[in-house]
């Protein structure tokens, strides 16, 4: 039976996309003081788990990563190290390789990267940094979850059959002993006895695994040596009850083998230590006689370097619970086997053995699906990783295309792609406009006498309405989805700035499209960034003003109507009136007279406002704030700021839940009939004649109050033609743009509706002053209006300056 | 009737793996996230061989093992633990725990095939 | 540019292949069949601000927001009328949905490959560059019109490209 592997490689995909999400977030919530085991252990699982997969599906560059991950992660949360914060980063690194993995992999290629060397050393060499004192390990092991025997290795064990691994010469293995010793004080154990053979190597300081490899690399093919540490001294390792069990192991051949593949695990529970001294020369001489070894690892090591000795295995304990039905079997199956087992106290556990030689397990060379290089290997794995997938048995190559994706027992939910939640968005909004349609025509009837049409529309009407909120449901996501990201970029940016900054995450489970939340991402970047850079001030500044040394950044989603509101807000130094003034002025930005604060505040966002100085604490918020709120505002959102000097500045972004929907304002202009964005409305005013001003004779500007907006008149803008209604019998719309208000000219108001938004783009292209249109209730497309653009070309056709009037 | 088993495993790919590969040879395959995923899976149905994984939230592998030795119905059906840990320790805790054997990953559907045939036929 | 053109109309059609006609002042055109979506008379448009005059505006067809370009004003023909018989091709082209005003559209006719005779540098309001080449019928010429190479032209203005404005 052949399977396909690859049809499990896009749930392994997503499944280690979250893992390093997890992985991620729990990072950043550890505090290496006082560390949570629990969150140790959590992140534990996710490289363990991710590593699992990625070892199964043959990933091999990912299970090495997250191998030397999770070795430096296990000593953690076993408590044999101490957490610090260069672990942190070495573990954040090496999730962004992994990451950078995952995506190459997701798109047939390999990721290729000094990098994943580089992050791979910083960990083992955090990993053997610190050997914790001895008194230390047996005082922690009974407490961590998993009360392993911590032996450390001063030197290492090595195995290899050097016919397999082609060593035939003499003077060859000479060489390669002399490389090893270089390394430390070298025995050749047992090369008498047979192979494969055995060495041991001790060190006074840590040696990585690779280093031996590397030794081994140039002569042979490291894939069949074995590296285990060997413990630092017998006594330690007898002093633990619970392990005793393997004490016995090394020096006697039967844990020598190299791994096979598998083997039975025959011993008794709790045996004393002469029993299992028996029972591993039974093994032995079983294994000699079916021709391949028993043990998969060597006892009580703790996986050293990783793969090359975690070869594929499985073992049955023959005593164990359940067996009595393994044996069972195996005695139903070859009751002749019984020799095989006759040696060991209760044997029947045993039956593979002798059937085993059917098999390729015979030849302890043969290696069907050879175990994820490590070390110096990925090298090899790296060269001839160009062929997706990389490594993996010949079942995974034969399967062509992958097929669908089956959804495990447990999920409760299905993937859908975007694009068919997006046709169904797009279905049910024609069907809402095909009800505004029929509402239309029917309105000409007599609703007397054609009540059952009327019932019928207005049945149709509410389920037409029910299903596009339902619709639209499907495409909401949680914010959590961007606010997720923050901890790390806080984390960054403050580190660079040596800043001591504090993320407060409200409202993740605030609901949003999830278009929006992919185009949130940027700008809310930026905002917190900039909060960091200008709004918190240094340690030592908050300090002399009284507060703590640490600042805090919100980041608060919550709904309000039909919109979502998120908030950016810092404890910081707040936004200076003065400094921003005189920044306006040597800008030569225009500002009115006797400005209100939040006027000053939305100076930040002028183009163009604070561009190179970065010398004052404010300036450089200006940088890139113009593009966060055109942002902002192409999602038919708006931008508000708040801020008390030395308390902090809040900025609080308004955005329609739904990139699809908009509330707007219709309004008539001659023939045409355009929709506003009620977010850009401030209010609507009949405009008395001494409002209106001209400048140079030209541009036209409309006074209110101590202001004076500029005039957009759209006949002119839009080349509408149309001789427009005198200004003073029109409606004017206060409207907010990117440079500050304007005055939009529109021949009425019509009504304030909701609207489904359709691309322009789709079949023609962009047009200027116009962000894209919608199907009005009678089928007629209306264009919907952007203001800030209307602004600029208004600009372009008349040119009116505002504020020299004054 | 076809032969019941139980995988317990937090990653969705090995699960869907394992249960893909003894679907396939005939098996009936029931899945479970997690060990108190699993726990409750086994209660409410009958097996005749049950793989889990050791690291798994909410309740790992060996957790699992003990507390399904102590149900009647579970006290002699064949336990695998699926680990990627190999160490000699881990196995002695399987022992201890009630484990039937284990199967060391990454492994490849034959050898699970091969291990399930040998425990159950 | 014109000959490696004609050569490749010439490669393209092999056998047969089934040409929508129809009239643009005096002269008849041909587009391929498979690029036409649907043949429908001429509504209200919605006016799209500072567009070529050819570019009529903008309708809705069933959900989808369509340009309408009256290719009689685009090649200067001039007066248009619009009434009853006002027929608009809805082009699907590269993928983008368009209608094109025409004067009447005549037929659907099969041309075979050796029907189309390269086109010499001629008269006719279309620049040379979007003919395939001429065909007869009935005596009749019709010009073979790449219709995919027009409608994505530079010169339409349809597709966010330079921006240029009425080439006409």
């Amino acid at each position: 039976m052949t399977i396909d592997m690859s049809q499990f490689y896009q749930v392994f995909f997503d499944e280690t996309d979250e893992h390093l999400s997890e992985m991620e977030s729990l990072l950043l919530e550890l505090d290496v003081d006082q560390p949570d085991l629990e969150k140790l252990n959590a992140i534990f699982r996710a490289a363990h788990s991710i590593k699992g997969g990625a070892g199964t599906f043959g990933f091999t560059d990912m299970a090495r990563v997250t191998h030397v991950l999770e070795t430096l992660l296990d000593r953690l949360r076993k408590q044999e190290l101490k957490p610090a914060v260069e672990m942190v980063d070495a573990f954040l690194e090496a999730g962004d390789v992994l990451r950078a993995q995952l995506e190459a992999h997701r798109a047939g290629g390999e990721y290729q990267d000094e990098r994943i060397e580089q992050v791979c050393q910083r960990l083992e060499a955090l990993t053997a940094g610190e050997p914790p004192p001895a008194a230390d390990m047996h005082a922690a092991a009974p407490d961590s979850d998993h009360p392993e025997p911590s032996v450390e290795g001063t030197g290492w064990r090595i195995q290899f059959d050097p016919v397999a691994a082609g060593i035939a010469e003499a003077d060859t293995l000479n060489a390669l002993a002399d490389g090893v010793a270089e390394l430390g004080r070298l025995q050749r154990v047992d090369e008498a006895t047979g192979r494969p053979y055995r060495w041991e190597l001790v060190t006074d300081t840590q040696v990585p695994a690779e280093r031996i490899l590397e030794v081994f690399d140039f002569v042979c093919d490291t894939h069949h040596i074995r590296l285990e540490p060997l413990p630092a001294s017998g006594a330690s390792v007898a002093a633990d009850p619970g392990y005793g069990l393997f004490d016995a192991a090394p020096g006697t051949p039967a844990d020598t083998g190299p791994d096979p593949g598998y083997g039975l695990f025959e011993d008794a529970p709790g045996a004393a230590g002469a029993d299992v001294a028996e029972s591993a020369m039974a093994r032995d001489a079983a294994a000699q006689e079916a021709g391949y070894g028993f043990f998969a690892a060597a006892p009580g090591s703790p996986d050293p370097s990783g793969e090359v000795q975690e070869g594929e295995g499985y073992g049955l304990f023959s005593d164990a619970p359940g067996s009595e039905q393994v044996h069972a079997r195996a005695e139903q199956d070859r009751a002749e086997t019984a020799q095989g087992y006759g040696l060991f106290d209760p044997s029947p556990g045993y039956p593979g053995a002798a059937r085993e030689p059917e098999g390729n397990h015979g030849d302890p060379d043969v290696h069907p699906h050879p175990p994820p290089e490590a070390g110096k290997n990925a090298d090899t794995g790296a060269a001839a990783g160009n062929a997706p997938p990389p490594g993996g048995g010949q079942e995974r190559r034969q399967g062509s295309g992958r097929p669908p994706r089956k959804p495990g027992g447990g999920d409760s939910s299905i993937r859908v792609s975007v694009e068919k939640v997006d046709q169904l968005i797009n279905l049910v909004g024609e069907l809402v406009i095909t009800h505004a349609m029929l509402a239309e025509s029917a309105s000409r009837l007599d609703p007397v006498a054609h009540e059952n049409i009327f019932n019928g529309l207005s049945n149709l009407e509410r389920n037409s309405r029910d299903l596009q909120q339902a619709v639209m449901s499907i495409r909401m996501m949680p914010i959590s989805f961007v606010f997720n990201r923050f901890p790390r970029v806080v984390r960054d940016t403050a580190a660079s700035l040596k800043k001591k900054v504090r993320l407060k995450l409200v409202g993740e489970d605030t609901e949003l499209d999830k278009g929006l939340i992919e185009r949130l991402a940027d700008p809310l970047n930026h905002l917190v960034r900039n909060s960091i850079d200008h709004g918190i001030e240094a340690p030592e500044k908050r300090r002399a003003a009284g507060k703590s040394e640490t600042g805090e950044i919100t980041l608060r989603a919550s709904h309000q109507g039909g919109n979502i509101v998120v908030e950016v807000a810092d404890d910081g130094g707040g936004l200076n009136r003065d400094k921003l003034l005189a920044k306006a002025t040597e800008r030569g930005v225009s500002v009115s007279e006797n400005p209100s604060d939040k006027e000053i505040w939305q100076l930040i966002f002028a183009p163009g406002f604070s561009t190179a100085d970065q010398v004052t604490d404010i300036s450089g918020r200006g940088v890139g704030m113009d593009v966060v709120r055109r942002n902002i505002e192409q999602m038919n959102g708006r931008v508000d700021i708040d801020s008390a000097p030395g308390e902090g500045t809040r900025i609080t972004i308004r955005l329609p839940l739904t990139l699809a929907i908009l509330d707007g304002m219709s309004v008539r202009l001659g023939e045409e009939i355009f929709i506003l964005p009620l977010t850009a409305i401030r209010e609507s005013i009949q405009p008395r004649p001494e409002q209106l001003k001209t400048v140079s004779g030209q541009g036209r500007v409309l006074q209110v109050g101590d202001e004076y907006l500029p005039l957009i008149l759209l006949q002119e803008v839009f080349d509408l033609g149309s001789p427009a209604q005198r200004i003073e019998d029109s409606i004017i719309v206060l409207v907010d743009t990117g440079q500050g208000r304007a005055a939009l000219v529109v021949d009425e108001l019509l009504a304030q509706q909701q609207v489904v938004i359709k691309s322009l783009e789709t079949n023609y292209r962009k047009v200027e002053g116009v962000s894209g249109a919608t199907i009005l209730g009678d089928g007629r497309v209306a264009l919907i209006l952007d203001v800030d653009e209307l602004l600029r070309l208004s600009h372009r056709t008349v040119r009116p300056r505002p504020s020299t009037t004054a | 009737m076809a032969k019941s088993i139980l995988t317990v495993d937090d990653s969705a790919s090995i699960r869907q793996m394992v249960s893909f590969t003894l679907k396939g040879a005939g098996y009936s395959v029931t899945e479970a996230v997690d060990g108190q995923d699993g726990l409750e899976k086994a209660r409410s149905g009958s097996f005749n061989l049950i793989f889990t994984d050791q690291n798994m939230p909410r309740k790992d592998g060996l957790t699992l093992i003990k507390e399904l030795r102590n149900l009647p119905q579970y006290r002699s059906v064949p336990i695998l633990m699926l680990t990627t840990e190999s160490s000699e320790a881990m196995k002695s805790q399987g022992r201890s725990a009630g484990a039937t054997g284990w199967l060391v990953k990454p492994f490849d559907p034959q050898k699970l095939l091969e291990v399930v045939r040998k425990v159950i036929g | 540019m014109t000959e490696e053109l004609k050569e490749r109309a010439a490669v393209n059609t092999d056998d047969s292949r089934e040409y929508l006609t129809f009239t643009l002042g005096e002269e008849e055109y041909g587009i391929d069949i498979l690029n036409v979506q649907e043949i429908r008379g001429y509504d209200a448009v919605t006016k799209i601000a500072n567009a070529p005059d050819f570019i009529k505006g903008v309708i809705n067809m069933r959900g989808v927001i369509v340009p309408i370009i009256d290719m009689r004003l685009k090649f200067n023909l001039g007066e248009v009328e619009y009434n009853q018989f006002t027929v608009v091709i809805i082009l699907n082209v590269t993928g983008r949905v368009i209608g094109m005003v025409v004067d009447g559209v005549s037929d659907v006719v099969a041309l075979r490959r050796e029907q189309i005779r390269p086109a010499p540098e001629f008269g006719a309001v279309l620049d040379t560059d979007y003919i395939e080449g001429l065909a007869t019928l009935d005596e009749r010429m019709v010009i073979v019109v790449d219709i995919e190479r027009l409608m994505s032209s530079n010169e339409m203005g349809l597709v966010d490209q330079v921006q240029q404005q009425q080439s006409v």
